[in-house]
């Protein structure tokens, strides 16, 4: 690689651009990189128009959803000059690492370079930008020099405002809308991911309180007086009583019949992420019957874990048995796991098939050993929905609460169930 | 910003290979004054990256591991409560007012400087390292996004302390927690995969010179197949580096030379009891053979 003492920091960046730009012939011989001019060179190109087009491809990167604010706008000017606009690989690894804040960012910058460089490169006076199966129009007229062009530019390119909004909106679309409408593998993805976050601000908050809970901290003035002694009475370790924080267990009941499959897979991640602000989580699978996956649960990789919980769950068949398993519940596991009053939640559709009376029994145990006892069903959130299913109607008198868990909306809706006891 | 080839040379020399793409991330936290928050999986050599950066630009390096519960009083700053305690029983017997004492114990002599505060306070810009910064709570992260915004930290007693001159900052992160935005937003960024077959086996002749160039390629096509496998925890360069070492040490010239003892010293690479089981003999073997020819078939 031919020495860059040139392309050292210089005091203005707009002539140092002009120059880097003029001299792109001698940038191209570059041997490491291989790479070609990102900007074709044009005599009547204006310097502005350089900085337009990483302002533009700023843009174009802010539509396609990686959080660029002011200051990557303000220091991608600088990483163009130190980096030199003329060799384009270099000018790809420094954007990368300013514009991309997590992995899949960094995964998908490069396709995003190159559908904007090379669109921008095949068509220096109109660049025709896909944005989002839009066909966005943008255009860059080289002959417009300064205002205009960035103004064209930032009007054109995946249309930044009018994304932005839209971005927005389909946001609030996508938290009131039912999970069993998603259908595309990545936009399973892309919920799984946003159920994870919203379940990590709620541990957030209910971390929090914890920390402010516990912060009922009371000088033990006795033994502290006692420690001073061996310091001429200076309490140099002064001593604490903590009240004794209680110990939460959340206890979750998924129920994995085919008509629930989706929701409790997406719940379980919910409840995984969640896992931390309590000090212990206990799952269940059950359909037919029960089974405990609370190891599973501890899985680091999310495709294990799913492996495992579908080798478990298959070959099941036959109606849903709630009551046996809650039956099963209490017996086997009462003394392990409903011990010190755990939060207990049902995820199910209480489509049951088993006795309405074994139900109501099973319940009524439960409610007694359990702090809380919250049924979460996803049918609840359809239009003209009423719990009249018998063995739903026969739980309803026990449990503390009954609400949906089909969409974002109604998973953040639980967190007063889950922390504050 | 140093030419990049050059960056590349003296990361090399640090006994560091990188990338272009990382040593131009370097380059540019160093002349943007950004922090640099690099992920990757445990044992690709993100600790390195800050080490061979202070070597290479001949820089003190200030490292801060993060552990949940890190608290204030051990990342910055605390009083030196022994000797305040000790100067408030000298200065009874002579005549000072009470303000003079407490000017005089709330110096900066009495003030025992954290490696944040240390990072902030050297002449020459550090660099410095902030390990494993998932580890930490929410509540330092957010602590630690004030400082690295401002490069100032505010002791109430003495008052603000600004950067001399600004470290360069170096994060590393596992992802056993989701970051902050907020802090995310503030770094550069870069993701740093397992190495490239290449690249780990120039690692590999470059740390341990006297391993022969026919079992350096056979160890480092074994570790890169065995990556590919379906394993819990997968080996780093370290594991590799101490696995050559071993074979060294037991004296196998050829990974085909004695099995079992090869199989034996697995224990180098795999450091779960289910990844143990998930190796097999037959799997063993049936990568040994392959990494064999491999090393064969580049050697010609």
């Amino acid at each position: 690689m031919p020495p860059r003492n040139d392309r050292r920091m210089g005091s203005g960046a707009v002539p140092r651009l002009v120059t880097l730009a003029a001299s792109s012939d001698s940038g191209r011989n570059d041997p490491a990189s291989g790479a070609s001019a990102v900007i074709e060179h044009d005599p009547r190109t204006d310097s502005s128009d350089i900085a337009a087009r990483i302002f533009a491809f700023a843009r174009f990167v802010r539509a396609s959803g990686l959080p660029i604010g002011i200051s990557e706008n303000v220091d991608a000017a600088r990483v163009a000059e130190i980096c030199g606009v003329t060799d384009r690989e270099r000018l790809r690894w420094g954007l990368r690492s300013l514009f991309c804040k997590t992995r899949d960012d960094f995964e998908r910058f490069d396709e995003l370079f190159d559908r904007f460089w090379s669109t921008d490169e095949a068509k220096t006076k109109v660049a025709v930008i896909e944005g989002r199966g839009r066909g966005v129009r943008g255009a860059v007229t080289d002959r417009d020099a300064g205002g205009t062009a960035v103004n064209e530019a930032t009007d054109g390119l995946a249309a930044g405002s009018g994304t932005t909004q839209s971005g927005a909106s389909t946001r609030e679309g996508i938290a009131r809308q039912d999970f069993r409408h998603f259908t595309q593998e990545e936009e399973l993805h892309a919920l799984a991911a946003l159920v994870e976050r919203l379940a990590m601000r709620i541990r957030r908050r209910a971390m929090h309180r914890l920390e402010i809970s516990k912060s009922g901290k009371r000088l033990d003035f006795r033994t502290t007086i006692r420690r001073s002694l061996p310091y001429g009475g200076v309490p140099l370790k002064p001593a604490f009583r903590l009240h004794k924080r209680r110990q939460t267990t959340l206890v979750l009941l998924l129920d994995v019949s085919g008509s629930m499959n989706l929701y409790s897979m997406l719940f379980l991640r919910f409840a995984r992420a969640i896992t931390r602000a309590f000090d212990r989580v206990e799952v269940f699978l059950f359909h037919t019957s029960l089974v405990r996956i609370t190891e599973a649960l501890a899985e680091h990789s999310i495709d294990r874990m799913k492996q495992s919980m579908e080798v478990i769950s298959a070959g099941w068949a036959g109606g849903t048995r709630i009551g046996a398993s809650i039956a099963e519940l209490n017996e086997r596991y009462a003394a392990r796991v409903l011990s010190g009053q755990p939060i207990v939640i049902i995820v199910s559709d209480g489509l049951d098939t088993g006795p309405p009376a074994q139900l109501t029994q099973e319940l009524r145990e439960l409610r007694r050993r359990a702090r809380r006892l919250v049924w979460l069903n996803p049918l609840l959130g359809r239009k003209g929905y009423a719990p009249t299913a018998k063995g739903m109607s026969a739980a309803l008198p026990y449990l503390d609460a009954f609400l949906p868990a089909h969409n974002l909306a109604s998973l953040e809706a639980l967190e007063p169930y889950l922390v504050s006891l | 910003m140093q030419d990049l080839a050059e960056i590349q040379a003296r990361f090399e020399a640090a006994g560091y290979i990188t990338e272009h793409g990382l040593a131009l991330a370097v380059g540019l936290a160093d002349e943007l004054r950004r922090p640099l928050l690099i992920e990757g999986e445990a044992g690709v050599g993100k600790t390195a990256v800050a080490k061979a950066m202070a070597d290479a630009f001949g820089r003190v390096l200030i490292r801060l591991q993060c552990y949940e519960g890190l608290d204030i009083n051990s990342a910055v700053y605390e009083w030196n409560y022994q000797r305040q305690l000790m100067t408030i029983k000298l200065y009874e017997n002579e005549h000072h007012s009470p303000q003079e004492v407490q000017h005089e114990i709330f110096s900066e002599e009495y003030l025992l400087k954290r490696p944040l505060l240390r990072a902030i306070c050297m002449s020459e810009a550090p660099v410095l390292l902030i390990d494993e910064i998932d580890r930490a709570d929410e509540e330092f992260e957010a602590y630690l996004l004030e400082v690295l915004s401002d490069y100032q930290i505010s002791v109430p007693e003495l008052g603000t302390i600004t950067a001399i001159s600004k470290p360069c900052v170096i994060l590393t992160s596992n992802a056993t927690r989701e970051l902050s935005d907020a802090l995310r937003r503030r770094c550069l960024y870069y993701y740093l995969p397992f190495p490239s077959y290449e690249k780990e086996l120039r690692i590999v002749t470059i740390r341990v010179p006297e391993v022969s160039r026919k079992l350096a390629c056979q160890v480092v096509s074994f570790v890169q197949s065995l990556r590919t496998q379906d394993l819990r925890k997968k080996p780093g360069i370290a594991e590799t580096l101490d696995w050559t070492a071993a074979l060294l040490g037991l004296r196998i010239s050829s990974l085909d030379d004695d099995a079992e003892k090869v199989a034996q010293s697995l224990m180098c690479l795999l450091k779960t009891r289910q990844d143990q089981m998930a190796a097999d003999a037959e799997t063993v073997q049936r990568l040994i053979a392959q990494s064999v020819a491999a090393a064969d078939a580049s050697a010609q």
